[in-house]
């Protein structure tokens, strides 16, 4: 691979706190070398050529904390061929797949599988959960500890939660002993039981069973009083409410853990599913403007620690259907970014604290070295045009599914070119 | 009876999806069209060419005796043809989607499709993607607005107006399509609405919609002119929302001790099928005086004629 030299970009790389205009060196060996203000025409050499980015951004490839790929058993809806090249044209570089596939990922021999796919068919980074139980039925324990030295990042049940309080306490002092991050769906499945959307008036109007905020609110209570006498590394996958927020932030004054929100529910609310528009119907479930907003102070504040994107394909037939029918979940890894960047286009949080989101702070819950600019590191990264506008359209989507829940929707700022340990994988067109 | 095909009509919508999506002058005109139909009904010759050479299928997803009936009659007399289709939940297991079964519908191009379906929202997942006008016959907990409808006539019939009065909707609100879509035609009508419910079977937010919440009945009925009972709708009931029936006629069922807090002139209405013993005392229920649930059965043809008339093009 040949040595580049980029400049003249505007680079946000909250990992070593660095937010300036300069360049970027990459090594023959895919590394970076050089980054910052250092790097600029007057310390290349003549000889090499350079790439004027014209104030262009870079940032630290995405890392995406929810993502799920259909492989194995719903190939059909997304495999990791499909998912890498959608993520790329997102900026994003690292992904954390949830283990609701067909088999479960809940054993050893599955994992061998995956990794092996994982690294054949896609050029991101795939960092895959194991379930906290077998079948993710909430009984049964997997074996963390085994599973994790085959290479298995977290574990989450995924669309599930831990129900029974016994089995909760358990896997906590399992993940205790063996240092495993656990990352919980918060939501009680009796209280959520056959609900649709937010519980209010919307549902009230619609028809539809609601899901109330308090099945959100007292798995988080429980785990959060859990996880004081055990502590261990202790992830709550997304929140909704913005009673969520308030409990999380007092809570984080007592006890160490971290949470997400998807970018669906800082960008959308209850009043986007309209008439029954099944692509709208997500897990969590859009909440109100005031939800929205608190979520937004949150991440703002730093009480969320990151934004997901929730990932989830579903085919077009899973989604004409009654909304009762239809499927939950939204494609939206390909507009993670750009859905972000609208909350700093409009003034609501700063740059720095989007990206950071984005890349340091998920990076630094799974313990993993990515997410940063570091010299020396893998040159994974992204060039965004901060300001470009652009319209979401299912057809131009790379995933396989097209269940975008913001289809036509105008945005800001795109990506022009992701990089992979220094390898240009993406290239807008 | 010199009742016409009218040009003239001009209804905001193509189809009939509830009540919230109608102007209150589409309700007049649905309304006053019933009106006319109503002494037709009760005439020696009840037929009509109005629909002649029009097709009408009633597609019921769920089961239903007096709705079904109701439509299949009133396509009848106007002299549309047809055809009613009883899909039960068996053959919908069999696979075809709600939207393969409209498509194979439309390709027999039928001029109005009445769909009654067990989830919210059904009508208008098949509104997209038909030609025909569709007509509401109730959707999940959302809407029945042909119900609605035949209610506030029969208010209409029997007090002469309904701004100003004050109902009192009992029971199963939480289920129930019929209460939501006469909270929104009520209201749009002018009448002050009371919803009388157990907290566990009140929706959410429901005081948003504008009207008042009691858990308490007499309270919730007091100098009411009209108390339209629901029925419990136990098919729906996924959990146990109630200790037991018993305990519910004790508290919610309306019995002539709790109807004396309302006005002396007091109506009963019932959407029917009632459940004797458990939302209403039997003889109130049949009380000449009272009850005026036989009445609410009979205008709800004339009602929908109206509809199939209006929005049939």
């Amino acid at each position: 691979m040949k040595k580049k030299y980029f400049i003249n970009a505007n680079i946000i790389d909250p990992h070593n706190s660095l937010n300036e205009n300069g360049g970027l060196i990459v090594g023959e060996n895919g590394k970076i070398e050089g980054i910052g203000k250092k790097v600029n025409t007057n310390n290349i050499p003549s000889r090499e050529k350079f790439i004027d980015l014209k104030e262009k951004y870079i940032f630290p490839g995405l890392v995406d904390m929810r993502v799920f790929v259909g492989e194995p058993g719903y190939e059909y809806k997304e495999n990791f061929k499909t998912l890498s090249i959608a993520a790329l044209s997102g900026g994003v570089t690292s992904v954390v797949t949830m283990p609701n596939t067909d088999p479960v990922i809940d054993n050893v021999s599955i994992v061998d599988f995956l990794k092996r796919r994982g690294r054949d068919k896609s050029k991101i980074n795939i960092y895959p959960t194991a379930s906290l139980t077998k079948n993710t039925e909430g009984t049964n324990m997997t074996e963390f500890g085994l599973l994790q030295n085959k290479g298995i990042i977290a574990f989450t049940d995924g669309t599930k939660t831990i129900q029974n309080t016994r089995i909760m306490t358990r896997i906590m002092n399992s993940a205790s002993d063996l240092d495993s991050l656990i990352m919980q769906h918060a939501e009680d499945c009796e209280l959520a039981k056959n609900g649709m959307i937010n519980d209010g008036i919307i549902s009230t109007k619609l028809g539809l069973q609601g899901i109330p905020e308090i099945a959100e609110l007292v798995i988080i209570e429980r785990d959060l009083t859990l996880l004081e006498s055990i502590m261990c590394r202790y992830h709550i996958s997304q929140i909704s409410s913005a009673k969520s927020v308030n409990i999380i932030k007092k809570r984080k004054e007592k006890v160490k853990f971290t949470c997400g929100v998807s970018i669906n529910n800082l960008s959308l609310n209850e009043n986007d599913i309209g008439d029954f528009r099944t692509f709208l119907k997500l897990s969590p479930p859009l909440r109100t403007e005031d939800d929205r907003i608190g979520l937004v102070k949150g991440l703002s504040d730093g009480t969320i620690d990151v934004i997901v994107s929730d990932h989830k394909p579903e085919d077009e037939e899973q989604k004409r259907l009654t909304f009762a029918q239809a499927q939950t979940g939204a494609s939206g890894i390909e507009t993670l970014l750009a859905l972000s960047l609208e909350l700093f286009h409009n003034g609501s949080i700063k740059l720095e604290t989007i990206i950071q989101s984005l890349t340091s702070n998920p990076a630094k819950i799974l313990k993993i070295d990515k997410g940063n600019l570091s010299v020396g590191n893998d040159a994974d990264f992204c060039i965004v045009d901060l300001n470009k506008p652009w319209i979401i359209k299912q057809e131009n989507l790379y995933s396989k599914s097209k269940n975008t829940p913001i289809e036509n929707k105008k945005l800001q700022g795109k990506v022009t070119n992701t990089f992979v340990k220094g390898e240009e994988l993406f290239k807008l067109q | 009876m010199a009742i016409k095909t009218n040009k003239a009509i001009k209804i905001s919508q193509k189809h009939l999806l509830g009540i919230q999506d109608l102007s209150i002058n589409d309700v007049n005109i649905i309304l006053n069209e019933a009106g006319k139909f109503i002494e037709l009904n009760r005439s020696k010759n009840k037929k009509l060419d109005i629909l002649k050479g029009k097709t009408q299928i009633n597609l019921f997803f769920e089961p239903s005796t007096r709705t079904q009936s109701s439509f299949d009659l009133a396509g009848k007399r106007l002299g549309a043809d047809v055809m009613s289709m009883n899909i039960t939940n068996s053959a919908i297991k069999k696979g075809e989607t709600l939207i393969d079964t409209a498509m194979t519908l439309n390709a027999m191009h039928p001029d109005i499709i009445v769909i009654r379906h067990q989830d919210s929202g059904a009508c208008n997942l098949l509104s997209q993607k038909v030609n025909c006008a569709v007509l509401n016959a109730g959707d999940g907990r959302r809407e029945h607005p042909t119900q609605a409808l035949l209610d506030a006539l029969t208010i209409i019939n029997r007090k002469k107006k309904i701004e100003g009065l004050r109902i009192a909707i009992c029971g199963d609100i939480l289920h129930s399509r019929v209460a939501r879509s006469n909270i929104f035609l009520l209201n749009m009508l002018g009448a002050e609405v009371n919803i009388v419910a157990p907290s566990n079977l009140m929706p959410k937010d429901i005081e948003k919609l504008g009207v008042n919440i009691f858990s308490n009945m007499k309270k919730g009925i007091n100098n009411c002119d009209i108390v339209m009972m629901l029925r419990l709708q136990n098919e729906r009931m996924t959990s146990s929302f109630l200790s037991s029936n018993r305990e519910y006629y004790e508290y919610y069922g309306l019995t002539p001790d709790k109807l004396d807090s309302a006005k002396q002139d007091a109506l009963i209405m019932h959407p029917g099928p009632m459940n004797r013993g458990i939302e209403i005392d039997t003889k109130l229920a049949d009380d000449i005086n009272k009850s005026v649930i036989k009445e609410q059965v009979e205008l709800g043809v004339a009602v929908r004629m109206a509809c199939l008339k209006i929005f049939c093009k």
